[in-house]
């Protein structure tokens, strides 16, 4: 991939930032070039852009999304928007329960994990989805393991969690049109796998640390 | 455009306001470096960030004042698409609502905006308590979610009447044809703001020389009952002295001024009611030392419209 960012890019990350009037905290981390694995709460198709906007553009430049294939590669105009606007590394989503062993499970999983991996190569950083789809925003749903599986593979890299709030009151999942209520978002200290930390154990820590980044409670 | 410059009067008013914001930056100053304690300390740095922000305020509003009726309009119609913003984000909503905040935001907010533009008084009057009003909880009932549907639709309608209707009557000031006082339109507006923001001013001043007892604590820890009578008297003098920028007598400026002094009162305790209902301080962030919009124009809220209709029923022919 390139460096640079779309125009296009950069359009509708004011626009969602002007809609999202988000206000922006690094609480537990700050902004940084090195390699990171940002993971959230996913509540809107606002999210990703709203989160990478607030990077600053340097890192933003070298800060990528994984996405579902499925949904993305739809029409011709989400895969365009996925692949050459925000150079989305798209990913197969339930690959691995739609395996028809656990040896295939197995090595699907590690096909995607190693997808991320690649894309992430030297220098770029990731946005991560964990719960995998986008959630009514009342809680932070359960955390898939492609993050555990990536922390194992790439123990490098800083793993950010992160929290937006109230974008599911500004565009929910169904709806087009948006309403331009304040949202927050919060990054959190970063965390680690632990050696030997088990599976459940970590996605859970980790989702535990996007949900206690939450401010106000919801409606 | 630009013709307000030549308004002599007018320009009276901005010198005035000119020169308080000197004198307090001054005063800031001077307090700053004769602070001792930590709380003092506190309450002066929040004094100076309030007062940094009255400069950015006040020169805001007196260019959009100058630009003329369309600057007028386009600056208290972003204040309310701003305020109402801060209202809803905080106002417990559902998911069967978003519809309905998106007319509320896109069509009926501007809506009301345009009326004026189009000077269509009729419409403007009836826009927002009659067919807003109707068709809030009409659209909500679409939605089919019911969990608490009168407390949603009255959120949403209260929030509609405070930031867009009640604060649309502020620049409607400039649609009266007050008789001898045509093309002064202006002053009347910046008289009101001035009056208005300047009760709110002088009773934390006040409040913060002498206060002791409070109104409601409950409500709004800062109210004293001095700061309320001292910043209410103040403010009423300092209307009444500018009786020669409005087309009343002293005796009734002071009258009028009394009232947008009352009102904002009512308005600054309202709204704190609803912030410590929700349990907050603030609506926002936005004005360094302030809070938010909301905050800030609360008494305007309930002083705009009920000036409005004195004037219009006084002294429009």
């Amino acid at each position: 991939m390139s460096d640079g960012i779309h125009p296009i890019a950069s359009l509708l990350a004011a626009v969602a930032r002007g809609i999202s009037g988000v206000q922006v905290q690094w609480a537990g981390c700050q902004p940084d070039e090195k390699q990171r694995i940002y993971f959230t709460n996913h509540t809107s198709h606002l999210d990703f852009v709203v989160l990478w906007s607030a990077l600053p553009p340097e890192i933003r430049a070298r800060t990528r999304p994984i996405a579902a294939q499925d949904y993305w590669e739809e029409s011709p105009l989400r895969r365009y928007l996925a692949l050459n606007v925000f150079q989305a590394v798209l990913i197969q989503r339930g690959a691995m329960a739609q395996a028809k062993s656990p040896e295939e499970a197995h090595l699907v999983g590690r096909h995607l994990v190693e997808q991320m991996a690649l894309a992430m190569g030297e220098k770029n950083s990731l946005i991560l989805f964990p719960e995998g789809t986008r959630g009514t925003g009342e809680r932070v749903g359960p955390f898939r393991g492609g993050l555990y599986h990536l922390a194992l593979r790439r123990p490098d890299v800083e793993l950010v969690p992160a929290h937006l709030e109230n974008m599911n009151r500004i565009l929910p999942k169904g709806e087009v049109l948006p309403v331009p209520m304040l949202s927050l978002l919060t990054f959190g200290k970063p965390l680690q796998l632990e050696h030997g930390e088990e599976k459940d154990v970590f996605l859970e820590r980790a989702r535990e640390a996007v949900s206690s980044l939450r401010r106000i409670g919801s409606a | 455009m630009l013709e307000a410059i030549h308004d002599q009067k007018l320009m009276w008013l901005c010198g005035g306001v000119l020169c308080l914001l000197v004198v307090s930056t001054v005063i800031g100053g001077i307090l700053k470096n004769r602070r001792k304690t930590d709380a003092s300390r506190s309450t002066i740095d929040n004094l100076n960030a309030r007062i940094r922000a009255w400069w950015k305020m006040c020169a805001i509003f007196a260019v959009s004042i100058l630009i003329g009726r369309v600057g007028s309009l386009v600056l208290f119609g972003l204040i309310s698409f701003l305020a109402m913003r801060e209202y809803m984000t905080l106002v417990p909503t559902r998911r069967g609502d978003h519809r309905t905040l998106f007319w509320s935001f896109f069509v009926i907010m501007p809506l009301q905006y345009y009326l004026l533009g189009i000077q269509w008084y009729g419409f403007f009057a009836i826009m927002i308590p009659v067919l807003a009003f109707v068709f809030v909880p009409t659209r909500i009932a679409i939605s089919g979610d019911t969990e608490h549907f009168l407390e949603r639709a009255a959120k949403i309608q209260f929030g509609i009447m405070v930031c867009a209707y009640c604060l649309s009557h502020a620049p409607a000031l400039l649609l009266l044809n007050i008789s001898g006082f045509e093309g002064h339109d202006a002053q009347l507006l910046l008289y009101l703001v001035i009056v208005d923001q300047m009760s709110d001013v002088l009773q934390y001043v006040w409040g913060k020389l002498i206060g002791r007892h409070k109104i409601a604590w409950r409500v709004s820890p800062n109210k004293t009952w001095e700061g309320f009578v001292g910043g209410v008297l103040s403010a009423t003098a300092l209307g009444a002295a500018l009786w020669w920028a409005t087309p009343f007598t002293p005796l009734q400026s002071a009258g009028m001024s009394f009232t947008i002094c009352i009102l904002g009162f009512c308005g600054g305790l309202v709204m704190s009611a609803i912030k410590r209902d929700i349990g907050i301080k603030d609506f926002g962030v936005v004005i360094e030392g302030h809070g938010g919009i909301l905050d800030r124009i609360d008494s305007l809220c309930f002083a705009a419209p009920i000036f409005f209709h004195l004037v219009r029923y006084y002294f429009v022919p």
